[in-house]
């Protein structure tokens, strides 16, 4: 986990949301425990817990008893729909204020997107 | 949270110096806390305090619901490793451990095995004959394996090198996910441990600055960067820790009041960033020195506060 970042239980949050929207984790499988969590991040358990809470919280995640922590059906859609509502102020935004800053107009933006997609 | 142990309005003075000043501070039940602060800050004489070692000179020290001191019943369900531990002159590793088992009621002799191992221990050698690292490691099997409901780790890792550090981190965390039990940790490698701590007591020169929850206290805080002029705006009337450098090329670390922060430094052209744990601690360090730059807690004046009651 990154220090530097943002609270650590937010990051554990994070990369378990990454994981169900790209299909790693994919909806009614068992997400990983908060031991496992912890040892793998090297970080105490009350955090893991309290970023697996969050998901629960959420909806994403829920228990099941005496088994462990399960995606959510529809979770997937439900992390997508968020992240797409978020998705102009986290990168449209700072990338908007550095073309600005380069002078990169919106037309030669629009060609460097287009040929970035080509070339994947 | 339940506190386990607390410390209540404690003033401990040694000849001439004073070690602690009228602190306060709680240490929650099956919770991992930092004990953080500079050299001579104070953390050794507050784990002695609390591991009934010391007697303060004035407070309460309150462990299980009673005072430690020569108290059987709360001693046996603690373990203190110092950075120092003294062994008797003839003991071996294995003595070591033996004696250990008799004393903690909870000792597991497996787990104390398997660490032996994973430390490179070698079993038949005198402990006077051990490196320092080796040493440090011998304090480190005792204090986990004992699985005492309280263990105190007093800068346990002195002459161990990074990959026996990780080693230690890896062990505690997988052992405390297994038995949870209360553990205090003192250290200056701060970088290295924040992500063990869920809480943490900070101390400087004898005070506490802080006694909090570490995600809390990480929010509390943000550093902003940039131009000097504009960080100059951005702190009208807030509550600044810390300031470096100067000109284009400035840093602040300033309390959180509210919502707007973020957006008002945006505003300003500001980079915000999340502070770390060991930037925090640095900062709410030098505030306090810088506040009270003449160091309360000397000796001289320790001494004129005795004459004077």
């Amino acid at each position: 986990m990154n220090e530097d970042g943002g609270p650590i239980f937010r990051q554990i949050a994070d990369q378990i949301e990454n994981s169900i929207v790209d299909g790693t984790l994919a909806e009614e499988t068992q997400a990983p425990s908060t031991t496992e969590l912890a040892a793998f991040h090297r970080i105490n358990p009350a955090t893991a817990a309290k970023g697996i809470n969050q998901l629960v919280a959420d909806g994403v995640l829920y228990k099941r008893r005496g088994v462990g922590m399960f995606v959510a059906s529809g979770a997937r859609e439900q992390l997508r729909k968020r992240r797409r509502s978020e998705f102009a102020q986290q990168y449209l935004r700072p990338l908007l204020a550095e073309a600005d800053k380069l002078g990169i107009g919106t037309q030669e933006l629009t060609t460097m997107i287009n040929d970035r997609k080509e070339r994947r | 949270m339940m506190a386990i142990a607390a410390v209540r309005e404690v003033t401990m003075r040694f000849r001439g110096h004073t070690a602690l000043h009228n602190v306060s501070a709680t240490f929650e039940e099956n919770v991992i806390t930092g004990l953080l602060g500079r050299n001579g800050a104070g953390k050794t004489t507050m784990m002695q305090l609390l591991a009934g070692h010391l007697v303060p000179t004035s407070g309460n020290i309150e462990v299980f619901g009673a005072n430690p001191y020569e108290n059987e019943s709360v001693l046996q369900r603690m373990s203190l490793v110092k950075e120092n531990q003294k062994y008797p002159e003839y003991f071996r590793v294995a003595d070591a451990m033996s004696a250990a088992a008799m004393l903690f009621p909870n000792w597991d002799a497996g787990y104390a095995k398997s660490l032996v191992a994973d430390f490179d221990l070698p079993q038949k050698r005198r402990i006077k004959k051990l490196s320092r690292g080796m040493l440090s490691a011998v304090g480190i099997v005792i204090g986990l394996a004992s699985r005492a409901p309280l263990t105190f780790f007093d800068e346990p890792y002195l002459g161990l090198d990074a990959v026996a550090r990780q080693m230690f981190y890896d062990r505690l965390i997988a052992d405390y996910a297994e038995n949870p039990r209360t553990i205090v940790l003192s250290t200056h490698l701060i970088e290295e441990i924040a992500g063990l701590l869920e809480r943490v007591v900070i101390i400087d020169r004898g005070k506490i600055l802080a006694d909090a929850d570490v995600d809390d206290l990480r929010t509390s805080a943000i550093s902003v960067s940039g131009p000097g002029e504009q960080i100059d705006q951005f702190l009208g009337g807030r509550d600044l820790l810390r300031r470096e450098g100067a000109g284009q090329l400035s840093r602040a670390v300033v309390r959180v009041q509210g919502r707007d922060d973020r957006a008002d430094a945006s505003a300003l052209g500001l980079d915000v960033e999340p502070v770390s744990l060991q930037h925090l601690v640095v900062s709410l360090t030098n505030r306090a020195e810088a506040i009270h730059p003449a160091a309360a807690l000397t000796a001289e004046s320790a001494y004129l506060e005795e004459a004077s009651r």
